[in-house]
């Protein structure tokens, strides 16, 4: 999947952000990776409060676009899931990030 | 190439507000995520609990070696106690050792430890035992605040409190040591861990 990346010289309210990184759940996986490096399945459901199933169906989003990294593993018979941020991933975020911030000098213009 | 400014003003707005709350979703995650909670305050229950009696045992003893051996022996039992907690916590909680906020929690306590160790040894060897319960607080309260930085808030007071009781023995006369080591090892661990038991779960 090809990242957009907004351009300095776009209108930043026009430009499309990421679809894949502009959701709340999807953007706060993201965001956890971010710091966390890595986290397991675990550290991830609690730190953005999500449930198990909604937390799969997300983080296979990010993993299907190359942003996060999935690794199954067995400790004590107990599976183990653990996510990292790709560097795709983490460029993404830092886009997005941008983004919004672009968004917010705009509007910022164009309501004083 | 200029920005074209020609939003209608409530979209501006709405655009605002939404790149406003995707920001404060991304600050606050951040936040949590860069935090480690599995601080397991039933064991710094059970590590006071056994630290009070020994304190006592420990005041008893006119022997240098036979004081220093029993703190030793207790600094072991209570690593062991804390490793123990620690897994059992972070694996009821479901996260890792090698996560990033856990990694950083041990990193940062162990060279204090691992520090207070080889300097007491040392110390020892040399027969310069007077400064160890100083030295055993303030490395013990720094470690727990380097460590308590990725925790939660009352860790880095703990360790603040620890220190603290380290300054207090170079002020207060040695015969209160006793009661400052055991208020610290006791005491604190004691406080402290019923705080995070009840309001960290467990």
């Amino acid at each position: 999947m090809t990242d957009k990346i907004p351009s300095r010289l776009a209108n930043p309210l026009q430009v499309r952000p990421n679809p894949v990184v502009h959701a709340a759940i999807r953007l706060s996986i993201l965001s956890a990776l971010a710091v966390g490096e890595t986290l397991s399945f675990g550290d991830l459901k609690r730190i953005i409060n999500a449930t198990d199933g909604n937390l799969s169906t997300h983080a296979r989003k990010l993993e299907d676009a190359g942003y996060v990294a999935c690794t199954k593993s067995f400790h004590n018979r107990t599976p183990r899931t653990e996510y990292r941020l790709t560097v795709s991933g983490r460029t993404a975020l830092t886009d997005y990030l941008q983004q919004m911030e672009q968004m917010l000098q705009v509007t910022r213009e164009q309501i004083s | 190439m200029p920005f074209e400014h020609a939003e209608i003003p409530d979209r501006a707005a709405s655009a605002q507000s939404e790149a406003t709350e995707n920001l404060r979703i991304i600050r606050e995650v951040m936040e949590r995520s860069g935090s480690f909670t599995a601080v397991p305050g039933w064991g710094m229950v059970v590590v006071g609990a056994i630290a009070l009696p020994v304190a006592v045992f420990a005041a008893l003893q006119s022997d240098i070696d036979v004081v220093l051996t029993t703190w030793l022996g207790l600094a072991v039992v209570a690593m062991a106690i804390g490793v123990y907690t620690l897994r059992r916590k972070m694996h009821r909680l479901g996260v890792t050792m090698r996560s990033g906020p856990g990694r950083k929690y041990i990193l940062s306590l162990l060279p204090s430890i691992v520090a207070g160790f080889l300097l007491t040894a040392a110390l020892w060897r040399e027969g310069s035992t007077d400064v160890l319960p100083t030295l055993w607080l303030l490395l013990y309260g720094a470690g727990t605040i380097t460590g308590g930085a990725s925790s939660i808030a009352a860790i880095p007071t703990l360790g603040m409190s620890f220190m603290a009781l380290g300054v207090l023995t170079l002020l207060l006369p040695t015969t209160w040591i006793p009661f400052i080591l055991a208020a610290g090892f006791g005491g604190l661990h004691i406080g402290f861990g019923l705080f995070i038991a009840f309001r960290h779960d467990g």
